[in-house]
């Protein structure tokens, strides 16, 4: 595989991009048939196809710039898990609709900010993916939102079960908002953004809807990181295992 | 004259017993604006919580294919509804003069 030296950092880069949302779209499918009401299994996967549609957009641009004929499938399907970068956060499980409210709601506070600044990216393509996902950004928010408020501000159960959904995916935010080579480098270069620079809109965003939920913010100091470089949790390998069995088993089967 | 509102089993909107899952989430009837210049006119129906959680589940819903720019949600148990159609609309059927079809339309005007 040959990349010129400058089109592989933007490469490595809309990589890291899209697998957040590749990763994060195919949790969100897991839950199709299990929600509390139809009604939530058709947000849920609406949810999921946006991050999907989001990654499909990243990929194809990414395989425009490495030139070397790959298609998103092949980025979806054919790369290990040590070859993801997606951070640790998207690819926890879930147990139950609460966590999946609580790791959607921090990350999409997240992506409001992302897609925000990458929208004035001077890279003109990645910019305009990031303008269509920052409207997407906007309902997903406002939507998990309202759940953190219902459940954290209903009974007492609730408030409860919340409050530990929070606290479960809190060590896999501070990830996000870590900057590294490739990122400094692309903020420098005006494509992309210093993730650092997202934080304290991030922080205002989830206290403000915390305190409308009556949740605190946890103050577990541990966060965990190494997504970024590909050193995963262990949930990663057996998501991946179910993503690409059928195009691993029956290679470039199309339907 | 008297009108019986009808129950809907299993779609109260408060439990008195406390057990929330065997009722579910209230009814709610959504209401869509196609595009500018038009009506909300009547999409379906759906469960949620509350309004918000119906305007969200109306959107993923109703509107997924962009057929609406504006969305009304009511609860189900608001609708006070027509019945014996017998004598409500019946009598109307043989008042065609009602209809505006005896005017001669000149010939200019075409097609109407």
């Amino acid at each position: 595989m040959t990349i010129t030296a400058i089109a592989a950092p933007l490469l490595k880069y809309l990589v890291r991009l899209a697998d957040d949302n590749l990763v994060l779209g195919q949790r969100l499918s897991e839950y199709i048939a299990s929600a509390p009401e139809i009604e939530e299994d058709l947000a849920v996967a609406n949810i999921g196809l946006d991050h999907i549609g989001v990654a499909q957009h990243l990929f194809s641009y990414a395989a425009e710039v490495e030139g070397e004929g790959r298609t998103e499938d092949d980025f979806a399907f054919w790369r290990t898990e040590r070859e993801f970068t997606n951070a640790l956060l998207v690819e926890q499980p879930h147990e139950g609709f609460g966590e999946l409210i609580a790791r959607q709601f921090l990350f999409d506070a997240y992506q409001l900010e992302l897609w925000e600044a990458l929208s004035r990216s001077s890279d003109e393509r990645l910019a305009g993916i990031a303008a269509k996902a920052l409207k997407e950004a906007r309902y997903h928010l406002r939507h998990t939102s309202s759940w953190v408020v219902r459940l954290g501000d209903g009974t007492d159960e609730s408030h409860r079960r919340m409050q530990d959904a929070i606290g479960a995916m809190w060590r896999f935010t501070g990830e996000l908002f870590e900057a590294d080579d490739l990122d400094r480098q692309m903020a420098d270069e005006g494509v992309g953004v210093d993730p650092t620079t997202l934080h304290q809109a991030w922080t205002a965003t989830v206290d403000e809807i915390l305190a409308e939920a009556t949740l605190h913010r946890p103050d577990d100091p541990y966060q965990a990181s190494g997504g970024r470089s590909g050193m995963h949790s262990e949930h990663l390998g057996h998501l991946l295992a179910e993503m690409q069995w059928m195009q691993r088993t029956y290679p470039g089967l199309q339907w | 004259m008297t009108y019986e509102v009808p129950e809907i089993p299993g779609e109260q909107t408060e439990d008195p017993t406390g057990h929330y899952e065997e009722h579910g989430w209230p009814l709610w009837e959504v209401f869509v604006r196609p595009k500018r210049g038009l009506n909300h006119s009547h999409a379906g129906s759906l469960h949620a919580p509350d309004a918000e959680a119906a305007v969200q589940n109306a959107r993923d819903a109703y509107t997924r294919r962009a057929e609406g720019i504006s969305v009304w949600v009511v609860p189900s148990t608001a609708i006070y509804a027509s019945d014996d159609s017998e004598a409500m609309f019946e009598p109307f059927e043989d008042r065609p003069y009602r209809h505006p079809t005896f005017y001669d339309i000149p010939e200019e005007v075409g097609q109407m």
